[in-house]
């Protein structure tokens, strides 16, 4: 047991690469297990995920070094600064492994039925698979390299995932070279910035780099780099066109797990900005890009999101829109990140709202794709025009449905309230206009979510879905677990807020915390 | 000043692959605009481990007193081209398919999803 807990980081990773690739040899034998055999494999591994979060928050953050003589061990004796892959995993890093692993977990038991009539299934476990690697890779790493081998993973299996159904008629290939051609570019300028700081300072563990951190030209110029690729891959506005694209072509299962990917590079480019750049830094200046890069992707994203008629372009829309709020929290605790009273007295709530919206988003944003993949399974349409009255067949979906738009629009007694709240008031102490036109964007969202209800769920019954039925039990299954975290989240925040997310938010801040536990006293 | 000259064939490396994933519609050339920007950032990783006289980072039979190059870049690059080589693959195979349902690799004709 404590060898198990030891191991953890490793095993998180370890676990679902191997899986991805046995999973293709049980096929083989029994095709028809493999879906469970990959789900009991996301359970483990959240399991495992839940393990390590427990420690983690009680004993602080744990260092894992690969191919050392001791796990814990950093820096072999002698050296000044570590030369092997190390997985440091803090409260931040964790916190983002959760929503991967109980996002990946449902998404494997929803595409139990979802994916039950495709053929090739064995190859779609085997990229979701090593879709959650990859993240869980991103999330955890404290090395900058390693962060861009998972990178690229997660773009190629992400890719070929979009694509999945392209053999029945050409628009998810053309949404997946969109996202090949964009991810690619991002990955490739991600290694150029790594080079940058490789030809500075010789080293590729991001504490060191931290500690060296001199902010000259060159490390402008990788700031810039990563800021604009990895916005790019999170789907900021300038950088969206792929985002509806590629999430409304998509199987729904996997446009949920891609939300996580994209949050995984919005994690990626808090964990350089705070960890690595931290105060050297013009904050002000970065902190106001994040934030116009936010009210840009939460209102265009919005507007865009009221006028379409396929229902799962329209959510992909709204994760556009969502995103844009974490931007506003996060780019507001930058913006006073010099500034210690401010950032005492409305910084660090700002970021708090912006972080506990990333798990929110997570969470509604898969319920209501999981519910449209529902729509999608029982009427095989995603034209809102065509839909109608399914609220009389689908009466849990129905439900499901209520619950994620609710709480995605921001009505009390969901979640999406309470970070929404917290982001208005503090960000109102920083700038009144900015909480202004995120609250109007919270109309609008809500505005949106109406009329997917009126035109799918509302009126008679239509004649040609007379014989539709409730969708089968495992996808039932994953929209309830979601449903149930969403009201727990909603009824409890204070709990989360102190717990999971203020612990993540501290991470990011403390730069000298986040460089000592790798250099240690020196 | 000669030394600069592998920097000055990333940035045009680099400069090109750009060009040709903005202003060329054909996938193809996207696909070898892609492997372009590939081949600069490549090289920009190979030349910061470049030591002048260098040899290679191999201790056994080593000849005493002389420079190594950095052996870390190299390995880098070798990560850098495997996965490069997936990615070309992964993006010929779907102008592959495309071609097979909209009978073009044109980029402003596969335009069916859009607004």
């Amino acid at each position: 047991m404590n060898g198990i807990l030891m191991h953890a980081p490793a095993l998180v990773i370890a676990l679902p690469l191997l899986a991805a690739f046995v999973t293709p040899i049980l096929g083989r034998f029994n095709y028809k297990k493999i879906s469970w055999f990959v789900s009991a494999v996301f359970g483990v591994t959240l399991l495992l995920t839940l393990l390590m979060a427990g420690q983690i928050l009680t004993n602080g953050t744990i260092v894992y070094v690969f191919g050392g003589g001791e796990a814990g061990l950093a820096l072999p004796s002698g050296y000044t600064f570590p030369i092997r892959i190390i997985f440091q995993i803090d409260a931040m890093g964790i916190f983002m492994a959760l929503i991967t692993a109980v996002i990946s977990f449902l998404a494997a038991v929803y595409s139990i039925s979802y994916m039950e009539d495709y053929s090739g299934v064995d190859k779609y476990y085997t990229l979701l698979l090593l879709l959650a690697t990859s993240m869980f890779g991103m999330e955890l790493t404290g090395d900058i390299f390693n962060f861009f081998v998972f990178f690229e993973i997660s773009s190629i299996s992400s890719v070929a995932l979009i694509s999945f159904r392209s053999t029945f008629n050409g628009e998810p290939a053309e949404a997946a070279i969109k996202y090949m051609v964009i991810s690619s570019i991002s990955a490739l300028m991600v290694l150029f910035a790594i080079g940058l700081f490789y030809g500075q300072y010789g080293t590729l563990n991001m504490a060191a780099i931290a500690s060296f951190m001199q902010f000259t030209k060159l490390d402008k110029m990788a700031l810039i780099l990563f800021l604009t690729m990895l916005a790019m891959k999170s789907g900021a506005v300038p950088m969206h066109m792929w985002t509806p694209d590629a999430y409304s072509e998509a199987p729904s299962a996997i446009t949920v797990v891609l939300v996580a990917t994209s949050q995984a590079s919005l994690y990626a480019l808090f964990r350089i900005i705070f960890s690595l750049y931290n105060v050297t830094l013009n904050t002000v200046t970065v902190g106001w890009i994040l934030i116009i890069l936010g009210v840009l992707s939460m209102f265009i994203g919005v507007t865009m999101a009221v006028i379409q008629k396929d229902i799962k372009r329209l959510m992909a829309y709204h994760s556009i829109s969502q995103t844009g709020y974490m931007l506003l929290g996060v780019g507001v605790g930058l913006a006073v990140l010099a500034n210690p009273a401010a950032l005492a007295s409305y910084g660090i709530k700002a970021m708090e709202g912006g972080i506990f919206h990333i798990i929110n988003n997570a969470l509604y944003k898969g319920l209501l794709f999981l519910t449209a993949g529902a729509l999608f399974y029982r009427t095989g349409t995603r034209d809102l025009n065509k839909m109608g009255g399914l609220a009389h067949n689908m009466s849990y979906t129905t439900l499901f449905y209520i619950i994620g738009a609710a709480a995605i629009a921001g009505i009390p007694p969901f979640n999406g309230f309470a970070s929404k709240l917290i982001i208005y008031e503090s960000v109102y102490q920083f700038n009144p206009l900015l909480a202004i036109i995120a609250m109007l964007v919270s109309i609008l969202t809500l505005a949106s979510f109406v009329k997917i209800f009126h035109s799918a769920f509302l009126g008679p019954q239509l004649e040609q879905y007379k014989s539709v039925q409730e969708v089968p039990k495992s996808m039932v299954f994953a929209m309830a677990v979601l449903s149930i975290i969403i009201i727990f989240f909603g009824l409890f925040p204070n709990l989360i807020v102190k717990y999971i997310v203020h612990p993540a938010v501290m991470a990011l801040i403390n730069q000298s915390h986040y460089t000592s536990t790798i250099l240690g006293g020196m | 000043m000669i030394g600069n000259f592998p920097f000055v064939a990333v940035i045009m490396l680099i400069a090109l692959g750009m060009y040709s994933l903005m202003f060329k519609k054909n996938l193809i050339k996207i696909a070898i605009g892609l492997t372009l920007l590939e081949g600069g950032v490549n090289l920009f990783l190979i030349t910061l481990g470049y030591r002048k006289g260098g040899v290679a980072p191999i201790y056994t039979m080593a000849p005493e007193g002389v420079k190594m190059v950095l052996p870390t870049p190299q390995a880098l690059c070798l990560t850098s081209i495997v996965i490069g080589v997936a990615t070309t693959a992964l993006v010929l195979s779907i102008a592959m398919i495309l071609y097979k349902q909209y009978g073009t690799i044109e980029t402003d004709e596969i335009r069916r999803l859009r607004g």
